[in-house]
């Protein structure tokens, strides 16, 4: 019997969430509901998407027994979970297929979508590619610099990129495009967002398509283990990962759940995209949720080694059980990310990505507090390929910076 | 004051037969110490109210031209509670009515309760926040009608008739009429569905409807206050003020409301 039942019909977590967006996109977000309510409930549509999750994002992803790293560490077995084999290299597609399939149901031809890095934005694109959906991606133009090779890939497959000069060209300036786009386009054009942020039913929805990251973990542990893991630890940037494989478990409360923010240079700098640990709620982007800003209510810049975690808020559900107390949230720098993104690839033969590379982190720390005969489960969120360049680049200045 | 301040002064204006108009102004754009020498020029170029914008980092409703301005007033330091303290000044003195289009997080972080107060305490008759739909308005309207604030309400072409009803019975000291699908911002026409738009609006609600976003000109300004009773020009005027052509506000102005 479940008993968790957020969010409630006027899309709130508690007191976060709801629907902070102009009357101009109301229409398209109630229509968003009931297509979802609808698609939700037709079995042609699960199994349309089911086929999809299998035949070509490649799932079910491996609960892989970490042996290596568990040894390293001398205390519970890890497993990872491994969302780098996905198609596109991340857990990001588990969304962009749901919502690209929604779209179609919708009748709209179009799609626009935000990218900071560029791993949604890809996942977009290939999937508005395979099912012949106009894709239009808008990145900072300063992501746009740092990301040349993800650019690239969006382009061959389709999409136009568009750079954003506004603000400080980054992620959220990104989203703030897409939503004025949006704005201008609702007629035609479904926005597919990236995590689990923006107006309801956005956190909802995208938690629910990447639940079954959680879902598969907690078959996958019973199968392997006759139990479920005793703490299950992801990365949270806006948090689709993390929401998608604790969704899942909220009830299971013998599970500790851990979302790792990014703490950047450390959260007493300002230089952290730490929202649960360092910001206050407040609206943006369409949600009630915990922000970095000032107390004039600005919203301010967030930093992080990990583009994918550079977001000055967070999905209002994790708002929610922060403060209900189900889900810790703790936080992991620059450099420790760094660490263990090193750790993982010389003891397991896995680069993560530098987003899941927090997780990493952050279960080293746990581990140390555990018994053998526990279990823990990492959500490898994305593989790490897009981020060698930078990793080498910031070893060599750190040796440099020693010599 | 308040609410019936500003239902007054434009029913009376209404009630000349003439267009009613509403320049936006960035608060802050130009420095903090322009808020009230600007206000007092838009009066005596002929302005029925003012509407005067409070930055915001993240304006999603806005196009480039405010978005700027925003930036720039954020640069100079602007925020609600200098705004507030600026427009409090000139109380005793001013007679046109003010209307302060904010975003809802720097009301939020101010306080609800607080922001209200300090409204009435500065004289400001009515507040138009463009990211608050009524399935999220409770608690503002509840604190703003409690200091008998007008909360002027946004209609928007692609709302469905039972929204359009229920916003424009609800709307305080007039309602906004958005006419266009779309961002603020300068735009060469607006078609027929918006003229029919204005026309259902004006039929449904009981406060003056005005129309904004895209208007430009006093023609545009014109045709569509033919089909309601007058409208909001922004991003012109923001535009025209960081060029500094002040006589060019006074004629759009002056052209607008002959």
């Amino acid at each position: 019997m479940q008993s968790y039942t957020f969010p409630d019909k006027s899309g709130k977590y508690g007191k976060f969430g709801g629907r902070y967006v102009p009357e101009l996109l109301m229409p398209a977000v109630l229509e968003l509901e009931e297509a979802y309510e609808a698609a939700k409930n037709d079995p042609s549509f699960q199994e349309e998407l089911n086929n999809y999750l299998t035949e070509y994002i490649g799932r079910t992803t491996p609960l892989y027994e970490a042996e290596q790293l568990s040894k390293h560490l001398g205390g519970p077995k890890i497993y990872l979970k491994r969302e780098d084999l996905n198609h596109t290299g991340a857990h990001k597609i588990n969304n962009t297929i749901g919502q690209a399939l929604l779209t179609l149901r919708m009748g709209k031809k179009k799609v626009v979508a935000e990218t900071g890095a560029g791993q949604h934005g890809v996942a977009t694109a290939t999937v508005c590619s395979l099912l012949g959906l106009e894709c239009i991606v808008f990145m900072g133009a300063e992501d746009i610099k740092r990301q040349k090779l993800n650019v690239f890939r969006m382009e061959l497959l389709g999409a136009k990129v568009v750079g954003v000069s506004q603000g400080s060209a980054t992620l959220k300036d990104a989203v703030n495009e897409a939503l004025r786009y949006w704005v201008n386009n609702v007629h035609d054009t479904h926005y597919i967002i990236g995590s689990v942020v923006g107006p309801h039913p956005f956190p909802r929805i995208v938690r629910d398509f990447q639940s079954v990251i959680g879902a598969e973990t907690k078959q996958q542990s019973l199968e392997k283990q006759g139990k479920l893991p005793d703490a299950v630890v992801a990365c949270v940037g806006g948090g689709s990962n993390a929401m998608g494989m604790f969704y899942p478990f909220v009830d299971d409360k013998e599970v500790a759940l851990y979302g790792v923010e990014a703490a950047g240079k450390g959260v007493t700098t300002n230089e952290h995209a730490a929202t649960l640990t360092g910001g206050s709620p407040g609206m943006l982007h369409g949600t009630f949720t915990y922000l970095l800003q000032d107390e004039a209510g600005q919203i301010q810049e967030a930093a992080s080694i990990s583009a994918g975690l550079d977001y000055p808020g967070i999905g209002p559900e994790h708002s929610h059980l922060h403060d209900t107390g189900r889900v810790n949230y703790p936080s992991i720098t620059d450099e420790e990310a760094l660490e263990a993104f090193q750790l993982l690839a010389k003891l397991e033969g896995i680069i993560p990505a530098l987003e899941s590379a927090h997780a990493v982190a952050y279960a080293c720390k746990l581990a140390k507090e555990m018994s053998s005969e526990q279990s823990l489960v990492i959500c490898l969120s994305g593989r790490g390929d897009k981020d060698v360049e930078q990793v080498k680049a910031k070893l060599e200045e750190n040796s440099d910076g020693e010599a | 004051m308040g609410k019936h301040k500003l239902e007054n002064t434009l029913n009376e204006l209404k009630a000349t037969g003439k267009p009613l108009f509403i320049p936006y102004m960035m608060a802050g754009d130009g420095g903090i110490n322009q808020i009230n020498e600007r206000i007092q020029f838009l009066e005596e170029c002929g302005a029925s109210a003012i509407e005067l914008g409070i930055p915001f980092s993240d304006p999603v409703a806005d196009g480039p031209v405010i978005q700027d301005a925003g930036l720039r007033a954020l640069q100079e330091g602007t925020t609600l509670k200098l705004v507030l303290d600026e427009v409090r000044k000139q109380k005793e003195s001013r007679n046109i009515p003010i209307i302060l289009m904010t975003y809802i997080n720097p009301i939020w972080n101010y306080g609800y309760e607080q922001f209200a107060k300090h409204c009435d305490t500065a004289g400001v008759d009515g507040i138009i926040i463009p990211d608050i739909p009524m399935e999220e308005e409770e608690d503002i309207a509840a604190a703003l009608s409690n200091q008998s604030i007008a909360f002027i309400r946004l209609a928007a072409m692609t709302s469905p008739d039972e929204r359009l009803e229920k916003i424009a019975q609800d709307s305080e000291g007039f309602l906004y009429a958005v006419s266009v699908n779309g961002t603020t911002g300068e735009r060469q026409q607006h078609d027929k569905n918006t003229l029919d738009y204005l026309k259902k609006l004006t039929a449904l609600s009981s406060v003056p409807v005005l129309a904004g976003f895209g208007i430009s000109n006093p023609e545009q300004a014109k045709s569509l206050a033919a089909y309601c009773d007058g409208v909001i020009v922004g991003s012109k005027i923001v535009h025209l003020f960081a060029e500094g052509k002040q006589t060019e506000i006074k004629e759009l102005i002056g052209e607008t409301v002959r």
